[in-house]
């Protein structure tokens, strides 16, 4: 999801297991937490280094397309709430990082990883953002979807990850919420303003069921993490939650999913919808959708323009507490 | 130059009364930074009426490797539990 395409290490089955590795696994089905200064399989910890740093880079790129929309708020009102939102984001950026280097790894190599596209964001963020009524859809349809994701990882076997997922889920009802909110708004206005909402739904449906990852049949490092409780579902699972619920808040706001086929399956007890066209998740992915070039682009020259303030402010606090350490030695 | 800014430890105090407990970590160069740096992260919705800052290179943990012997020793002292003492009903709640 915000974390989609993340290679896991290693899958050994018990035999092929050492002592330490088996008396590991045996902790994560007893559901104890993992706490970083203590032993784990390399393939754990590497895994989650890409898993959190995934997520953690999606937060902040995921700043870039609603940052767009918050000179041009339609109100005093929306813009400090879109402010807000954004805010949060960067907020579960860093709580996300923090988990990451707690594994051995540092902030400036996960960002130089990013920089560098070595390191993924979630595809989402690489869509355009064109009109204010997207500003509604990302809040109910993206954050919805993260919020599927999220809910689940809280019980995650890492503690320094749980412990993120648990705040983050706190602030993320506010950002759904005010996404759905706009998009009652719009659909409640004018016949134009209704069509923007419904221009909207149709650009992010699909990218938002991109969100959960390729379809379990194509999704080859699912067992391990599921096995570390690294990933608590499948992706496939996420993606018919998320439908489930989603249809009925376009039909409450009179919009229609751009889903010819959309159709409740009453013995599954759920609706069957049409897949993403996945060669489009994988071309994003690979670097190629609309924006990529864009968000990348304004993310390493956010980190370049900025190195002169980063390096004053290191300088300005070596010269405070070489001054102090003198001050200490003249008054002895 | 670019040197990483230093990782802190922050600690929180939730409500007047509690403990300071630990929230997680952040980056600033210096410690009212890392003050300045902590509100805006960890207190965005009024979760604290006060806030501690400490290097993380500062701090000292036991290792997780000695948890057995480190806590073995309290094990065996039931008599430090009130539950330990029998107390006849007739002498009323203690
Ligand atoms: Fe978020
Ligand atoms: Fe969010």
């Amino acid at each position: 999801m915000y974390a989609q395409l993340v290679k896991s290490e290693g899958s050994k089955t018990r035999e092929e297991m050492t002592p330490e590795e088996i008396a590991f696994q045996d902790r994560i089905d007893r559901n104890e937490k993992i706490e970083p200064k203590e032993w784990m399989p390399e393939g754990y910890r590497k895994t989650l280094i890409r898993q959190i740093g995934q997520h953690a880079h999606s937060e902040i790129v995921g700043q870039l397309p609603e940052g767009n929309w918050i000179t041009r708020a339609p109100t005093l009102e929306r813009k400090a709430i879109l402010l807000a939102k954004v805010q949060d984001e960067a907020g579960h950026g860093l709580y996300l990082y923090c988990a990451a280097e707690t594994l051995g790894v540092s902030r400036d190599e996960l960002l130089e990883a990013l920089h560098s596209g070595k390191m993924k964001y979630s595809s989402i963020f690489n869509y355009p953002t064109l009109t204010w009524a997207d500003m509604g859809a990302v809040g109910w349809l993206v954050d919805g979807a993260a919020i599927m994701n999220q809910v689940p990882l809280q019980r995650t076997s890492y503690g320094p990850y749980s412990r993120a997922m648990i705040r983050i889920c706190k602030e993320e009802s506010f950002h759904q919420r005010q996404g759905y909110d706009i998009m009652m708004k719009m659909c409640a206005g004018t016949p134009e303003q209704k069509a923007m909402a419904q221009d909207a739904l149709n650009r992010f449906w699909y990218p938002a069921l991109m969100m959960f990852g390729p379809s379990d049949k194509d999704s080859v490092h699912s067992a391990q993490s599921m096995a570390w409780k690294i990933k608590m579902n499948t992706n496939d699972e996420l993606r018919q939650k998320f439908v489930d619920q989603t249809v009925p808040q376009a039909e409450y706001l009179g919009l229609t999913v751009p889903d010819p086929d959309l159709k409740w399956n009453e013995e599954k007890g759920g609706y069957d919808f049409s897949e993403p066209d996945w060669s489009e998740f994988f071309a994003v992915i690979a670097g190629n959708g609309p924006c990529n070039a864009e968000r990348l682009g304004a993310r390493v020259k956010a980190w370049e323009d900025g190195a002169w303030f980063r390096d004053g402010l290191m300088a300005h606090a070596a010269k405070a507490s070489e001054r102090a350490r003198a001050a200490r030695h003249a008054a002895e | 130059m670019s040197s990483e800014w230093p990782l802190w430890e922050i600690f929180i105090r939730g409500q007047h009364g509690l403990n300071h407990r630990h929230v997680g970590s952040l980056h600033a160069p210096d410690a009212e930074m890392a003050i300045r740096n902590a509100r805006d992260v960890y207190t965005r919705r009024n979760e604290g009426v006060s806030i501690w800052v400490v290097r993380s290179n500062d701090i000292t943990a036991s290792s997780p490797s000695e948890k057995g012997p480190l806590y073995d020793p309290s094990n065996s002292k039931v008599y430090r539990h009130p539950t330990f003492y029998d107390i006849p009903d007739e002498v009323g709640h203690m």
